[in-house]
């Protein structure tokens, strides 16, 4: 071997072991983030944290029941908002893909995605709590729903792009119209996928925090009222960490436990279903 | 068909974010004009807005951390299209995923009571002769520069690392393949498909610089939010999103709540520029409908 290969073959193992290296380093801050919520957010919780309303300051225990089902009718309401507008619209483009305007809605997509969080919330502000002079529910949900709404319209382009088109080709040779043959058999084969869409949409909003602190706000009791400012387990955490208290400290740490488990939760039956999806159309 | 209907509203809703910044702001812009962008005192009690130092903080952590999470990213991305065993490659794609999905709000207590801790650990024992330097410079906190950018870094890794892999994808398999014929190492022939699909890779670090500047709530939670220009990483500092998570429920003033809504509307064109940027180079690599990021 000449002294140039050597060295050749020396970079590149060097080469190598720096790309091995960074997934390592990366991996790193993952193990450090899981371990402290699943030990540190344990130790708080247990039955009284779903049922009961939080303690006030100096008593230990209590709850996020409030924050719980807040943050559950967020999601339901954001969802409510952005499933027809991202589905219709992933139909069409996938249905109109290479048309100037399929292209323009896409852009539209991907760059909604990439707004921050914080501007959708103060954009909400804006629409729909400054001209009501009220904080609430669906001030939230509109935000969380906005910020769904490409992440659902891109998962239904990318599914229905997967469905055979002979299968559309079917559909129109036995006389269906376009929209039919979209909505009778080629939305039906890709639903499972456009579910999984829908998941994955609510496992990146449901940990959503700041679209909510200036449109949901925060309530300390319980309100379902929809016109009402309302708890979410996100800003309540956020609320109990920048607090001087022990007490509330262990609460955040259970909250952001929960948190994790209910994103993990949807990422894992995303992912699941569109695996199987995939499979089911490579064969 | 009607669908195209809600593909306009898609598009009206881009469009209706800028419309309505806009309009929340005119107070301030009109005040201020362009002097808001020069002038560095934040002081809502005397009614004085100058906003230079939250675009400091946001352009200053938004670099620091792409500075560190580039490489990484790149080196992750090349392990797992090319250097890992077929095995592997799905476990690791889900474990960086796994980076991506954990909430902000949790990055964000967990650099509350753990990172910021070590930091400030870290920031006490560095000899004295390095304080000298002004980037060292200040007394230790913990809370400031430098534990933001770690802690934007972490979060950046995997959006940059999941685009640079299907950047690489995108690469033709014979490329690789004449490179190793004609007797290259790995290292030369990676470095060849990453030399192809160069624009694409400018695409993913530029996707994790909008990434960066747009992030809220873990930054705030970490970076000290004390309105300063400073090159110093151990001082606590403020970016554009901190100060309106922080501050826009008590802005009682309309002055006060339109130059905040004013930063929110410069945080939009940013990073609608960074993005649009970031989209086309992809596109130009992996087909538009796949890159789904």
């Amino acid at each position: 071997m000449t002294a140039g290969t050597r060295r050749r073959k020396f970079l590149s193992s060097i080469f190598v072991a720096f790309c091995a290296g960074s997934v390592l380093l990366a991996l790193v801050p993952l193990a450090l983030v899981l371990f402290f919520v699943v030990s540190q957010g344990i130790q708080s919780l247990n039955l009284n944290f779903f049922t009961h309303m939080p303690a006030p300051v100096g008593e230990a225990g209590g709850g996020m029941a409030n924050s719980i089902v807040g943050s559950l009718i967020l999601v339901s309401l954001g969802g409510l908002f952005a499933v027809p507008v991202g589905i219709m619209s992933g139909i069409y483009m996938s249905e109109y893909a290479g048309t100037r305007f399929a292209s323009m809605v896409r852009f539209a997509a991907d760059t909604l995605n990439g707004v921050p969080s914080i501007v959708v919330g103060v954009f909400v502000y804006g629409i729909a709590v400054l001209p009501f002079k009220q904080f609430s529910a669906l001030a939230g949900g509109l935000a969380l729903g906005i910020m769904m709404i490409p992440i659902i319209a891109r998962t239904t382009e990318e599914l229905l792009l997967l469905v055979p088109g002979t299968m559309r080709e079917g559909a129109l040779a036995l006389g269906a119209t376009h929209a039919r043959a979209v909505f009778t058999v080629v939305l039906p084969s890709a639903a499972q996928g456009i579910i999984t869409g829908i998941v994955l949409a609510v496992a990146r909003i449901a940990g959503e925090t700041a679209p909510l602190i200036f449109t949901s706000l925060n309530n300390g009791f319980f309100s379902t009222r929809l016109d009402q400012p309302i708890s979410s387990l996100t800003v309540q955490v956020y609320n109990y960490a920048s607090s001087p208290y022990q007490d509330w400290h262990r609460q955040a740490w259970a909250g952001a436990l929960v948190l994790v488990m209910i994103v993990l939760t949807c990422s894992l039956l995303a992912r699941f279903a569109t695996r199987k999806l995939e499979n089911l159309s490579s064969r | 068909m009607g669908t195209g209907l809600f593909g306009l509203v898609l598009v009206l809703l881009v469009a209706a974010i800028g419309v309505e910044l806009f309009r929340q702001s005119f107070l301030s812009i009109q005040k201020f004009g362009f002097s808001f962008w020069r002038t560095d005192v934040w002081d809502p009690v005397a009614g004085q807005f100058g906003a230079l130092p939250f675009i400091w903080g946001t352009l200053y952590s938004a670099i620091l951390a792409l500075a560190i999470a580039t490489p990484i990213a790149l080196g992750i991305s090349v392990f797992i299209s090319e250097l890992a065993p077929n095995r592997v490659k799905p476990v690791l794609v889900f474990l960086t995923e796994l980076l991506a999905a954990i909430p902000s709000i949790v990055y964000g207590l967990w650099g509350i009571f753990v990172l910021v801790p070590a930091v400030r650990w870290f920031e006490t024992s560095i000899p004295q002769s390095m304080k000298a330097l002004p980037f060292f410079a200040g007394p230790p906190f913990g809370l400031g520069m430098l534990a933001a950018a770690l802690i934007l870094a972490v979060m950046v890794i995997p959006f940059t690392s999941s685009v640079a892999r299907e950047v690489l994808k995108s690469v033709p398999v014979a490329q690789r393949e004449g490179a190793y014929a004609l007797g290259a190492t790995r290292f030369e022939a990676i470095s060849a498909a990453l030399y192809y699909a160069r624009t694409g890779i400018v695409g993913a670090v530029l996707l994790g610089f909008g990434r960066a500047l747009g992030e809220t709530m873990a930054v705030t939670m970490v970076i000290g939010n004390s309105p300063k220009v400073s090159l110093s990483l151990f001082a606590p500092q403020h970016t554009m999103a901190a100060v309106i998570a922080n501050e826009f429920s008590e802005a009682s003033d309309p002055l006060y709540l339109n130059a905040l809504i004013e930063i929110g509307l410069v945080l939009f064109v940013i990073t609608l520029i960074v993005n649009s940027l970031s989209r086309l180079l992809i596109w130009s690599v992996v087909p538009a409908a796949e890159s789904a990021a």
